[in-house]
């Protein structure tokens, strides 16, 4: 239950965080803010490692092994569309100066 | 691992570990803030991307981690997938891809969730409050993924992008809502029991489907936004259940993000996330009032006279719609903008926040067609500026720029800020045809005094002007 309030805590603030941090993003980078946020939630890879690689039985594994292959998906296509994205953006920038 | 590190450091480890997570959260946090400029943007999201990898390394460290094959094997071909995908993809299918990712995050999450009490079920038994969340984390990751696997096909045109209504469906809903809540406490109740963990990931998974079916397309860009708010706080649930504060801080970034443009979404139309979620409307929308459009007319014209207004011109502005990119015109329209510059016009855009099919949409695909990002203009922006506008380009776009949104208390779209094209000299409006938009909605400006419409496909049409104008 400790560990429950307490970790309610910190997601509380980590919302306000989150809010601060991303109200300024202006809409031009919407999209890119959208698939970079996406990749970033990709981190419950970490998680599915845990599950898939800590022997807890064949049920345990099979689930984690399939939670690692979406996870990462969703972070490396994620992270990756993204920077193509914002390339097109900065190529702009190169040409304007 | 044993092999690299002496075993009297394993006791520094926990600490290195969640030291490490720190770390990657506040690389997280600041690639999202440099994420605020065009200029550092791509940085940011090298930033984030690195706190990534610090994340995934440290934790491999972690003593618990006895097989790596099964881990090996999944990361390749995830890495594999993703990469293939995200090298491929048209830009104009960006909406769809981000809502196929969504979904995978949350199948992950929930799968996250699952595998904590599948290997619960091997070993010890999870206190109650960590059954709950599990309960909760497996149920929004199950919805997120269901419901974008659902918003991908009526994306990408596989499903029909109709709202599927039927009798007494939101009632369905609730109730299957509270059947899952059921099985939450039947599993507080037994947690061993193997039935109340399918019987929450099953309706969990029916109801993402059933919850995103009834929303019409031209409400996607709310859709989309919000499964990825889910999608985050699906993967922070899955962190309250593994107790891990790197899953718990980053899907809360990711929450708050989500909503936040869904916020702006819903802002952008007028609407209220209720009503997107649970009422009626978008792409069965028919039913909006007309009007009287018996003796109405509307003034056509022609490539060259089009050439003529805006060569001459001080001032124009292009507002482009998601037809602009169904016709994949991007390219076309930046050469007329640049051959008009060459003449000493001043050429902006003005880009509705719902133009594209998701959030900041158009300014990616006009971006890929290198127009500079400081002729993009967001609407309160341009707004101020169409009164001084000598001619407006309004490019498959159509209830953005419909003054019904202002005038008509009775219209479906009424209260939905606009473009206030009108105010300008002179407005174009390139259009296939005089069928109603995508809301089905009746537009008053192409009958203006000073509206005039230009008829055909966007692309062939702007073609044919970039013709007339080195011609003149």
């Amino acid at each position: 239950m400790e560990s429950l309030i307490f970790n309610l805590f910190i997601f509380v603030l980590a919302c306000f965080v989150g809010f601060e941090v991303i109200s300024k993003v202006p809409t031009t980078l919407h999209t890119p803010l959208m698939s970079g946020a996406n990749a970033i939630s990709g981190i419950t890879l970490v998680g599915a490692l845990a599950i898939a690689g800590s022997g807890s039985g064949t049920a345990a594994t099979i689930i984690g092994f399939l939670a690692i292959v979406f996870a990462t998906i969703n972070v490396v296509g994620g992270f990756m569309v993204t920077d193509r994205m914002l390339e097109m953006f900065k190529k702009k920038r190169e040409d304007e100066a | 691992m044993e092999i690299f590190i002496p075993d009297s450091w394993y006791s520094f480890l926990p600490y290195f570990v969640e030291l490490a997570y720190l770390v990657a959260i506040v690389l997280f946090i600041l690639g999202l803030k440099r994420l605020s400029s065009p200029a550092t943007a791509r940085s940011g999201n090298k930033l984030a991307s690195l706190g990534m990898l610090l994340g995934v390394i440290v934790t491999l460290l972690d003593r618990e981690i006895i097989s790596f094959e099964y881990i090996l094997a999944g990361v390749v071909i995830g890495s594999l997938i993703g990469a293939a995908v995200a090298k491929k993809v048209e830009m104009t299918s960006m909406p769809e891809l981000v809502a196929l990712f969504n979904g995978f995050g949350g199948a992950a999450s929930a799968l996250v969730a699952l595998g904590a009490w599948f290997r619960m079920a091997s070993g010890s038994v999870l206190p109650g409050t960590d059954l709950f969340i599990m309960g909760l984390s497996v149920l929004i990751g199950a919805v997120t993924f269901t419901g974008s696997l659902i918003a991908f096909g009526k994306l990408n045109g596989m499903l029909k992008g109709n709202a599927v209504v039927f009798p007494l469906q939101n009632a369905f809903n609730q109730l299957l809502l509270l059947a899952a809540v059921f099985g939450i406490g039947w599993l507080l109740a037994q947690p061993m029991e193997l039935a109340p963990v399918l019987l929450i990931t099953g309706i969990s998974l029916l109801l993402g489907i059933l919850f995103v079916i009834r929303i019409g397309g031209a409400d996607m860009p709310v859709v989309i936004s919000l499964l990825n708010s889910l999608s985050g706080i699906a993967a922070s649930f899955a962190g309250f259940v593994i107790d891990n504060n790197l899953l718990i801080v980053s899907g809360a970034l990711v929450g708050a993000a989500g909503l936040i443009l869904t916020n702006i979404m819903c802002k952008s139309m007028n609407r209220s996330l209720m009503s997107v979620l649970f009422a009626r409307f978008g792409g069965s929308g028919a039913a909006a009032s007309g009007g009287d459009n018996g003796d109405k007319s509307i003034r056509e014209v022609q490539q060259t006279d089009v050439a003529v207004m805006t060569a001459y011109a001080k001032r124009v502005i292009v507002v482009p719609g998601y037809g602009l990119a169904v016709a994949q015109a991007q390219h076309v329209i930046r050469e007329v903008a640049d051959l008009l510059q060459k003449k000493g016009v001043d050429v902006r855009y003005g880009i509705h926040p719902v133009a594209g099919r998701m959030p900041g949409h158009m300014n990616v695909l006009l971006a890929e067609a290198n127009v500079p990002y400081s002729q993009l203009y967001d609407m309160e922006e341009i707004n101020q500026e169409f009164f001084r506008t000598d001619v407006v380009l309004v490019i498959g776009a159509n209830d953005v720029v419909n003054p019904q949104a202002k005038n008509n208390p009775s219209s479906p779209i009424y209260g939905m800020p606009i473009l206030n094209v009108e105010d300008a000299k002179q407005v174009v409006v390139f259009k296939r045809s005089m069928n109603p938009g995508y809301a089905g909605i009746e537009n008053d400006l192409f009958y203006n005094e000073n509206t005039y419409m230009y008829f055909g496909d966007a692309k062939n049409t702007l073609e044919d002007l970039v013709r007339s104008i080195k011609e003149l």
